[in-house]
């Protein structure tokens, strides 16, 4: 009887275990991208996903899941087995905005993942139509905090990236009171700023960067501490006089809550070679992005970068938020 | 002359017998993924991404530029035969299309729509080939401002749906509209009549509420109320092709509906479907068949908005080409791909990969052929499932219409919507109400209330600005004489008879 049960026991413990590593993956892994298919952070799932899948010996399958902001995906994947075979593309949005736009939801970013580590980030560039009167980021500054609402400022939708990054860059500069004017998306947003019905917009450099250079609109500085190789002759904003605007739009690799170690390392370990694959890093420098070096990757970065977003997006936003009341 | 001799270096790359098999694969897939709803153009090209590692970049925008425009040609087919629209731009299709189908004229229906569509695609493709230079400028103007006017107009096609009590009608397009409010309000992203449930966050997406209202509502209502006895055959009368009076009527519906589609498709926010309600509009206004309309169905009411659509799918392809901006998903997604092939889509494409860009123009004339030629014959095999007894049939509708929502999104939430709008659709043809004025409310609606609430925004609350703005006031003219204008004509010409 006593044998029985432990053979019951033991069969059990067997069929309820996660696939063990050594096996890991013996089949397809999910990866839900919580924006629609063609955006920023969807190209960079499948550049990052092709070199994952090869090495994996698996195919890594995207899975796009778009909806309030990125959330309704990450609730979707916070909530599948944690074995591994789903995981996410999480973003500036969904892991560091979110808590604070959506006061009903469902997960807690620092709490309810297994962070696997940093993909890339996508830099913020402040852009203008070209006909504006300013002729460097301090001139922009100063026409934006005697605008007031005058200034209008366009973004692409409740919890965009141009959203929050362009109320980021407001509330930094004293005085100022832009105007936010909504688009449904960032092509209908930038069309509005290349015709010249809205005067500024912040974006990130992957959808911006060809009307740059096209001489479509005009670019006032690039958030990042270094300037970008795609534009070579924008300054940073550190360099034109806004140091404290700093924003990349970071996009990180997370698994459900209480995935096994060896299956987190191994997919830490995977992520991390694939970022290095040269070919995987051609695509992503030609987007203009920005892949994390050394003591910036892996799991223990990622929670750390994590928490330090949560804690910076919240009072921004829930200042916007009152203004907005009022 | 520059620019055909970049076409015909077009054509030379874009007619290898590989490239064509490419074609013929998209236009293929497009047709079938046309033909089934919730699975759209978007969500194939994003499945095929991968094949982007593998094939060149030619190939791999041949085969998506067939998959485009295979989708826009499949998506009218069912909208005619079971009154379930594929994707959003064939909803108006299904008003006139499918009382042809169930008055026996199904395959003269099927056939407007294809050559219709091979039509307007060729007049688009055209339009984008010589001069998407001049629409794009144009389409630069429309700020929110002449968008506002230009939904101000197409609401005048609302008074072609109403049925026979404006009061009932009007009804309609009020539960349209507030339909339409639910989910983020865009300007302050505060949720509207969502209760609470975060699948309505996002809105409703209209084809299911097009799909509840015409399909499964229909299905109840003929269930609650059909005839007893043998189960009736839909017959198909006279040939399944099109009279020589069907080609005289149909033919000018199909250029009217491509010049209406063209530009308006080019403009970011115009939209699929506005065009394809003011071709309805348009078509009703001027036929001299009028008592068809609504009852055993228009072939111009067919014909005009089907070619708006297509038409209006090759008009999004100039913001794309021209400015490297997306106005609608599948551009978006077709723009991501140009980036896997290292290529960043921006106002100068045309100058550093003309070779690529004047090879896609070129596939999309030879998949608009090749669409003809692979969907007229299907026409006669498509006229056959009318043969299957209704009961089947109805009970086949309502399989498909639940499979297709679900694919949508792939949520409970949505197959209960469609199922409560396909009660609310069964009841409003119970009570004598139209359903045509929801879809029209709930897509105009938010888009008008948008674009009114950005131009408040820009202009700082100067209500002025819809009338000083040249292009707005003159589509506000528009609007109002369509309204206003067949009552004065009727009063300038009165004593005139008297």
């Amino acid at each position: 009887m006593l044998r029985m049960t432990s053979a019951v026991v033991g069969m059990t413990l067997a069929l309820g275990l996660p696939a063990n590593a050594q096996n890991y993956p013996t089949r397809p892994i999910s990866m839900i991208v919580p924006f629609a298919a063609g955006g920023p952070t969807d190209v960079i799932a499948r550049i990052v996903a092709d070199p994952m899948s090869r090495l994996l010996g698996q195919q890594i399958v995207i899975e796009n899941v778009a909806g309030a902001g990125g959330t309704t995906g990450i609730t979707r994947a916070a909530g599948a087995k944690p074995d591994g075979y789903t995981i996410m593309m999480g973003h500036m949005g969904t892991h560091g905005v979110a808590p604070a736009l959506y006061p009903n939801l469902k997960y807690n970013p620092a709490t309810d993942f297994t962070p696997i580590g940093n993909a890339a980030g996508t830099p913020i560039i402040i852009v203008a139509k070209k006909n504006h009167p300013a002729k460097d980021l301090k001139e922009f500054v100063a026409w934006v905090a005697k605008e007031g609402d005058k200034a209008n400022q366009a973004y692409a939708g409740t919890a965009s990236v141009s959203h929050t990054t362009g109320i980021l860059l407001v509330s930094m500069i004293p005085g100022a009171k832009s105007t936010l004017v909504p688009y449904t998306g960032t092509g209908p947003a930038l069309n509005d700023l290349i015709a010249g019905q809205v005067d500024f917009m912040t974006d990130q450099i992957v959808n911006v960067v060809e009307q740059i250079k096209g001489g479509a609109i005009k670019a006032y500085g690039i958030a990042t501490p270094k300037r970008s190789p795609a534009l070579p002759d924008l300054p940073t904003t550190i360099e034109a006089g806004l140091p404290s605007y700093q924003v990349s739009a970071w996009n990180a690799v997370f698994g459900p809550k209480g995935m096994p170690a060896d299956v987190t390392a191994k997919l830490q370990d995977v992520l991390n070679k694939a970022l290095d694959d040269p070919n995987a890093r051609k695509r992503l420098d030609e987007l203009g992005a920005v892949v994390p070096e050394g003591a910036d990757r892996g799991g223990a970065a990622l929670q750390k970068l994590v928490e330090s977003e949560v804690a910076r997006w919240s009072p921004v936003i829930k200042d916007a938020m009152a203004k907005e009341k009022k | 002359m520059d620019t055909l001799a970049h076409l015909a270096n077009g054509f030379s790359l874009a007619l290898t017998p590989i490239n064509l098999l490419w074609c013929l694969v998209g236009v293929t897939v497009g047709t079938a993924i046309g033909v089934l709803p919730g699975l759209g153009p978007a969500l194939t090209i994003a499945l095929l991404l991968p094949l982007t590692y593998k094939v060149d970049a030619t190939s791999a925008f041949i085969l998506f530029a067939g998959i485009y425009y295979g989708a826009m040609y499949g998506g009218s087919t069912t909208s005619i035969l079971l009154n379930t629209p594929g994707e959003s731009a064939s909803i108006v299709t299904s008003l006139e299309g499918n009382r042809m189908a169930r008055n026996g004229r199904a395959g003269a229906a099927l056939s407007t729509a294809a050559i219709g569509s091979f039509v307007a695609g060729t007049i688009g493709t055209i339009g984008l080939t010589f001069v998407a230079e001049p629409i794009v400028r144009f389409a630069l103007k429309f700020g929110p401002a002449e968008y506002f006017s230009l939904m101000v107009l197409s609401f005048v096609t609302v008074s072609a749906v109403l049925g026979n009590s404006a009061l009932r009608g009007l009804t309609a397009l009020v539960v349209g509209i507030f339909l339409g409010m639910i989910g983020i309000d865009l300007q302050t992203g505060q949720p509207r009549f969502a209760f609470g449930v975060t699948e309505l966050l996002d809105g409703i997406n209209v084809l299911i509420v097009a799909v509840g209202l015409f399909a499964v509502g229909e299905t109840l209502y003929l269930a609650a109320h059909g005839k007893s006895g043998p189960p009736e055959v839909l017959e198909v009368k006279d040939s399944i092709w099109m009279s020589a009076a069907d080609w005289g009527r149909s033919w000018k519906a199909w250029i009217r509906g491509s010049l209406v589609g063209f530009p308006i498709g080019a403009m970011p926010a115009g939209g699929a479907e506005v065009p394809t309600f003011l071709s309805y509009w348009m078509e009703k206004r001027f036929s001299k068949h009028q008592h068809e309309f609504g009852t055993v169905g228009a072939i111009e009411g067919v014909a005009g908005p089907e070619a708006a659509n297509n038409a209006s799918a090759a008009g999004v392809l100039v913001p794309m080409l021209a400015l490297g901006l997306p106005t609608s998903a599948t551009a978006a997604i077709m723009l991501s791909a140009f980036q896997s092939y290292g290529i960043n889509p921006g106002p100068q494409l045309l100058d550093t990969q003309p070779a690529l860009v004047w090879s896609l123009i070129a596939s999309l004339y030879i998949g608009n052929v090749m669409l003809l030629v692979l969907n007229l014959p299907l026409v006669g095999l498509w006229v056959k499932i009318l043969k299957v007894p209704e009961p089947l049939l109805y009970a086949g509708i309502l399989v498909f219409a639940t499979i297709g929502t679900y694919g949508i999104s792939r949520s409970v939430v949505d197959l209960l919507l469609l199922y409560a709008m396909g009660i609310m659709g069964y009841l409003m043809r119970r009570f004598d109400f139209p359903t045509a004025p929801v879809i029209i409310g709930m897509i105009l609606g938010p888009l008008a209330e948008q674009e009114f609430r950005r131009a408040m925004t820009i202009s700082q609350g100067d209500l002025t600005i819809f009338l000083t703005r040249p292009l707005s006031l003159t589509l506000l003219i528009i609007a109002f004489l369509g309204v206003a204008g067949p009552w004065i004509w009727s009063r300038l010409r009165k004593p005139a008879a008297v």
